[in-house]
């Protein structure tokens, strides 16, 4: 345990050593500031107007801005996760580093759960950057606080799918883009895999449905709580983890 | 200290060590001596830990390899080929590190990371990031790391490479100077190395060991026959004739030098002491001797027969 911390802790701040943390941060906020602002005055428009022309209670805070403002979070992160994960392991790779970290009296699996847990806390610190957006919301308005704790929930479930498996794609190769290219399109792949599931017949239909990594998360932003999304999503995780493992030991045989 | 017993590592069908053995005492330093590719970074990858081996047994400060890795990598400080230094972190950040990986508990982190620096010479440039070190400062800053948390073995893959002639002198009075607290193995192929720091020598080639021995004795034992160099002020025909004639003597040559000559004698291997009957027949032929001395090959020299000559 306190191995696996050691790691994080390097890595962690490494994030911060390089311009990588700054940038990703600061684009991070950029985007969201702007789609926030955009979904508010956006949302404070149509309820306008059905008060206006008195058509019923128009629309929820959930509806309106909750559920939009993290449903784009998770597109943004997709883009974003290549950029974190794709160092981790293919940078000591091709800096022979990772001799250090194999030579030290630490398990494979502290090496993989420090480097997940690295990336995973800059996740997280981007995402408690964002808390200014709810706190915004409760100021102005009376929002349902259900649905935005479990969206922090599910989009930390979501993301850390991605990054479990950018840290394979990154142990894999030696070559950041590489990694950092395969992150991206394996996790647009099982976003987008559910859209096969018209044409493929209901039983196969249920399965690609049931792989998506958005549809899960779908219940999240709802504000339910269902254990199969978080069993879905830690198993995920863990399959990336474990596929990580078995590549490096791999190494140990060649 | 370490034990190596019927080592053997296949790469599939290529085998890259057959069946070494060997013991390392406490507080000895061994060079590992071998051309490339000859299998020494294997070796060392399994001394160290990093994979297995096909066959064989090593033990390292009484740990077995395979059985306990993590007790043996805690006994172990490595440096690998490549320093693996992270370049933006500063000395005493990733000194810290490889302590704190290594085990050091937290309360003596500081004084092991102070001692580390000291003993490497890193005191001006702690606080500078890697990345901005030359190429020797980063050697040490690779040394300082595998002796950060205090391991009782040092491995360290060829330690000079790549560094200018004053900082490989620096680093090997170094490497003297951590002997006898710690057990160092060191590989190289750069054989003045060895020389210079080692007390014990192992040969390796194509897997195998050639030799293994202590310097002088190595020397003196791979020398077929022997070989006195002469010094003489005046090196007359008839005088090098008479020393040819001497039964034993395999040849005599005679090179031209700055103030006097030199007679190179070669003696056959089979032949018994013959100093004293050179010397006599070179004052009674009044060549004018000045000086009689016993030629050692160079280690270049041992190194080259060992890893050419199939049978020794």
């Amino acid at each position: 345990m306190k191995n696996i911390w050691t790691i994080a802790y390097r890595d962690f701040r490494s994030y911060f050593t390089s311009p990588i943390a700054y940038i990703l941060i600061a684009g991070f906020l950029a985007i969201m500031g702007w789609m926030f602002f955009f979904n508010l005055s956006y949302f404070n428009l149509q309820n306008l107007q059905a008060m206006q022309m008195n058509i019923g209670k128009g629309i929820s805070i959930t509806d309106g801005i909750v559920r939009p403002l993290y449903g784009n979070m998770n597109v943004i992160f997709l883009f974003l996760v290549p950029f974190i994960t794709m160092r981790l392991l293919a940078e000591e790779r091709k800096n022979a580093t990772i001799q250090l970290l194999l030579t030290a009296p630490v398990t494979l699996t502290e090496i993989i759960l420090g480097k997940f847990l690295s990336s995973f806390l800059l996740v997280l610190t981007m995402l408690g950057l964002t808390a200014v957006y709810p706190l915004v919301l409760v100021w102005t308005g009376n929002p349902d606080l259900g649905p935005i704790a479990l969206s922090y929930l599910g989009t930390a479930l979501l993301v850390g799918c991605y990054l479990s498996f950018g840290l394979l794609f990154s142990a894999m190769t030696e070559n950041q883009i590489v990694a950092g290219a395969l992150t991206f399109a394996f996790g647009l792949f099982f976003w987008l895999i559910n859209w096969a599931s018209q044409s493929v017949g209901s039983t196969w239909g249920d399965v690609l449905n049931y792989m998506s990594l958005i549809n899960h998360f779908n219940q999240f932003s709802q504000g339910v709580l269902n254990s199969t999304d978080v069993i879905f999503y830690l198993s995920f995780i863990g399959l990336g983890l474990f596929l990580t493992h078995r590549v490096l030991d791999s190494f140990r045989w060649r | 200290m370490i034990k190596i017993q019927n080592l053997t590592k296949r790469y599939g069908p290529r085998t890259a060590i057959d069946n070494l053995c060997f013991e390392v005492g406490r507080g000895e330093i061994v060079g590992f001596l071998g051309p490339n590719g000859a299998g020494k970074s294997t070796t060392m990858k399994i001394i160290t830990a990093f994979m297995p081996a096909t066959e064989g047994t090593v033990t390292v400060a009484g740990y077995d390899v395979f059985d306990s890795p993590i007790e043996v990598k805690k006994n172990i400080g490595f440096l690998p080929e490549t320093p693996p230094v992270y370049t933006e972190m500063s000395v005493q950040d990733y000194l810290r590190f490889a302590a704190q990986l290594h085990g050091v508990e937290k309360s003596k982190l500081d004084g092991a990371v102070q001692e580390a620096i000291e003993k490497t010479g890193l005191g001006d440039v702690r606080r500078r990031l890697i990345g901005n070190l030359s190429k020797g400062y980063r050697q040490r800053v690779g040394i300082a790391q595998a002796l950060a948390h205090r391991p009782q073995v040092l491995i360290l893959d060829e330690p000079t490479v790549g560094l200018d002639p004053k900082q490989i002198i620096e680093i090997r009075k170094l490497i003297k100077s951590l002997a006898g607290e710690h057990t160092i193995v060191l590989s190289t192929h750069i054989l003045p190395e060895v020389t210079a720091t080692c007390d014990r020598v192992i040969v390796i080639n194509k897997g195998r060991i050639a030799a293994q021995d202590t310097l002088d004795r190595l020397t003196s034992r791979i020398q077929h026959g022997r070989v006195y160099s002469l010094a003489v002020k005046n090196p007359s025909a008839e005088g090098i004739a008479a020393i040819k004639a001497i039964p034993g003597i395999k040849s005599v040559t005679d090179a031209a030098h700055a103030t006097d000559k030199k007679l190179t004698v070669e003696i056959a291997p089979e032949a018994g002491e013959l100093r004293d009957r050179i010397t006599e027949t070179a004052v009674s032929h009044r060549m004018g001797l000045l000086e009689f001395v016993a030629e050692k090959l160079s280690l270049e020299e041992v190194f080259l027969q060992l890893t050419t000559e199939e049978n020794l």
